[in-house]
């Protein structure tokens, strides 16, 4: 029986997580074209409300093509290890009250550890393709994971310090009463620009850097692989903006809401994941691209002894 | 994989007994950022450039031989192809230089208006510069600030001639219609704006901390340099070198007007971006100017080679008759003897048409000094030492367009 309800909790997150997936894309160019003198899709259905479906049809019934000197077995595994670290990463998020598939432990690590594994995909996917341009990328995508992954772990450790715990669920109830948000806003500011780093989103976004490298890890690919990439991307995305929420920004903490009575935790959550989702696309709106050398020296020379310190003044004040 | 097996001079083998070897890469000609089909081949150590060669050709039609087949007038059309971001100031270019190999004198309306859409010319071909260049820094959202001002200008364009991008305005010894009073005071009324959405292009760049890094003293070229490699216009004025065509040997009326030349002064690719903002404003202040001295009067010269015979004459009288028909099927038959240079100052630098006549009624040979080609030249002094991204800036930063560069 309760191997059943785990399923049936499974299937329900995951489908809604799903249509999320579809559907945070219609949302991104709905606010990039606002922000740029344009209106978005507008075509198919009401307001292009049906662009996604249309989107996700095409590119199931497009053509599936292998370059011949790929390394196939890599090829066809790499987009699949992302959307499944991706995917399966939303295990451990505490949406409402506890209410998690599973209540880990060790849940950051449990999150960092996926998000590594995630990237792999990108750096298989670049050496598979057996092109420079996907090499490139994947070379860069490496070198910038290990940057930044340092970065964000160290972020974190101050939260974990402060709610003497890893397990997600103990962090946001460690929040009742305030966010960590203040005590930890050095914490807050390095975990933003590197979980942005981490999605490889704009400005960040030197792997797949569409100018320079044309697609980036992701030139050969197309159709439904690209796809997974693809939402394995946006995956992150929700991953890493519920992990800001839950981290610094109370989780599911808020007050009560009329009408929804009861559930208001669960949309405090998810208005706040929007939130931080809407601060990405706004992010990709404005800012250019940073050079490859440069993000390495902001993150070596900048955010890891900003984590750092963070981390020691943090010590220093609990032992106080 | 194969890519490592790649020898080349540049291979380098440490003590050790390790060697490093560059990688080369096919930049183009299909590739996002190249602006249109150049293809560079780039030799990387990691990510540092080593070796840019860029090769040309790839959009060649041989618009300098297939001039040699037409009648002066027939050329026009194919001026519109070589940059066809400002098909207008090249029509400008080639009119200016028959006409100076004919000896026409323009009526003082058409140099006006001439110097008008030249302008509005140059500032679609900036936008459009600015909105590729910054969407190939990563800068989304000027592209499309910029494609709705452009799109102004084209409407302007279209209701003008009846083209937006390939207009073929301007005729030998004159224009093609008048620019009626409503039109004029319609392009005021944009210039009074287009100050103000300059200003929002600079705020969503200018101050971008991003934005400078990856243009502060990227791709330096000193003033020095810039002149022997031949560099021209805003490339060349980015390094500091005040030289502009329109001031130095002044044709339409830009004599009459007040504006600047603007320069640059350390020859990065900021400078030639902040030059180029520049132009923006004096181009507006240009056209304001234009449309405030503009007089009335005819718009053809009196020039029988090129001007059809009034209509009333040709339907009443034999002579006009045949005139109107020879000119129509055949063009001129004879042009003075001689050779000729003519360079305007196009949005990309200096565009010059050099005719060489021999007596009939199609030029012996057409040589087009295009700036294009001269800037493409130069993207390995610019390019090498630098990072991938780097390439990409700098192609940004010299405005090349290749129907110019390959003819």
């Amino acid at each position: 029986m309760e191997l059943l309800l785990m399923f049936v909790k499974i299937l329900v997150v995951v489908t809604i997580f799903m249509i999320h997936l579809l559907y945070v894309q219609y949302f991104e160019r709905k606010v990039i074209g606002h922000m740029q003198a344009r209106m978005g899709p507008m075509r198919v259905g009401w307001h292009g409300i049906l662009q996604p479906v249309a989107d996700a049809l095409k590119l199931f019934f497009k053509e599936d093509i292998i370059p011949s000197q790929s390394d196939r077995p890599i090829f066809f595994v790499a987009p699949i290890i992302g959307v499944i670290a991706g995917v399966s990463t939303i295990a451990v998020i505490p949406l409402w009250k506890s209410f998690s598939i599973a209540n880990l432990n060790i849940g950051i690590l449990y999150i960092l550890a996926l998000s590594s594994i995630g990237s792999f995909s990108i750096i298989l996917g670049g050496w598979a393709s057996n092109s420079k341009y996907s090499f490139l990328g994947g070379l860069r995508s490496s070198a910038q994971v290990i940057s930044y992954e340092i970065s964000l772990g160290l972020s974190l450790v101050g939260v974990m310090m402060m709610a003497g715990s890893a397990n997600l669920s103990d962090i946001v109830n460690a929040q009742a009463n305030s966010w960590f948000l203040f005590p930890q806003l050095i914490a807050f500011f390095v975990f933003l620009v590197s979980a942005i780093a981490e999605t490889n989103r704009v400005p960040f976004d030197l792997p797949e850097a569409e100018t320079e490298l044309v697609a980036g890890f992701a030139t050969e690919y197309s159709g439904m692989r690209w796809a997974l990439f693809f939402m394995a991307e946006y995956a992150g995305m929700f991953i890493m903006s519920s992990l800001a929420v839950v981290c610094f920004m109370g989780g599911w903490n808020g007050p009560e809401l009329p009408l929804v009575g009861e559930y208001s935790g669960l949309l405090w959550f998810v208005l706040k994941v929007y939130g931080f989702i809407f601060f990405y696309f706004w992010i990709r709106a404005t800012l250019p691209r940073y050079r490859y050398d440069q993000l390495m020296s902001l993150g070596w020379k900048i955010f890891i002894p900003l984590a750092l310190l963070n981390v020691i003044v943090t010590g220093f004040l609990r032992v106080l | 994989m194969d890519m490592t097996e790649e020898i080349s001079s540049l291979d380098t083998e440490s003590k050790s007994g390790m060697s490093a070897k560059v990688l080369t890469i096919n930049m183009g000609p299909q590739h996002p950022a190249t602006h249109g089909v150049l293809r560079l081949v780039l030799d990387l150590d990691g990510e540092t450039v080593v070796k840019c060669t860029p090769y040309v050709g790839y959009l060649h039609r041989g618009i300098e031989k297939l001039s040699e087949h037409r009648s002066y007038m027939q050329v026009l059309p194919l001026t519109d192809r070589l940059d066809y971001i400002s098909s207008m100031t090249n029509n400008i270019g080639y009119c200016e230089a028959v006409e100076a190999l004919f000896g026409i004198e323009l009526p003082e309306r058409t140099q006006y208006i001439r110097t008008i859409v030249s302008e509005m010319s140059r500032i679609v071909n900036h936008l459009l510069w600015l909105a590729t260049h910054a969407l190939d820094i990563g800068a989304m959202t000027v592209f499309l600030y910029c494609f709705r001002e452009r799109e102004k200008i084209l409407d302007l364009f279209e209701r003008l001639c009846g083209a937006r991008l390939t207009v073929t305005y301007p005729r030998i010894g004159g224009l093609k219609n008048d620019a009626d009073k409503k039109w004029l005071e319609d392009v005021y009324e944009f210039t009074n704006e287009f100050p103000g959405r300059v200003e929002e292009y600079e705020t969503l760049i200018d101050k971008n901390r991003i934005w400078l890094r990856r243009t502060k003293g990227i791709g330096v070229i000193s003033a020095e340099e810039a002149i022997n490699w031949g560099l021209s216009g805003p490339t060349l004025r980015g390094s500091g070198v005040p030289y502009d065509i329109r001031k130095y040997r002044p044709y339409g009326v830009y004599d009459k007007v007040n504006w600047e030349v603007v320069t640059g002064k350390n020859g990065d690719v900021y400078d030639r971006y902040r030059v180029r903002m520049e132009e923006f404003r004096q181009s507006n202040s240009i056209i304001r100017q234009c449309i405030d001295q503009i007089p009335e009067g005819p718009i053809m010269a009196d020039a029988p080679k090129f001007t059809l015979p009034p209509k009333d004459k040709v339907l009443s009288d034999m002579e006009h008759l045949i005139h109107q028909f020879v000119l129509v099927t055949k063009g001129p038959q004879t042009a003075p003897d001689g050779e000729i240079y003519v360079a305007t100052e196009v949005p990309k630098g200096e565009l010059g048409f050099y005719i060489v006549s021999d007596g009939t009624g199609k030029p012996y040979r057409m040589r087009i000094r295009a700036p294009s080609f001269v800037h493409v030249a130069a993207l390995p002094k610019l390019c090498e030492g630098g990072l991938v991204a780097d390439v990409i800036a700098n192609i940004g930063s010299v405005d090349i367009v290749l129907g110019e560069c390959d003819r």
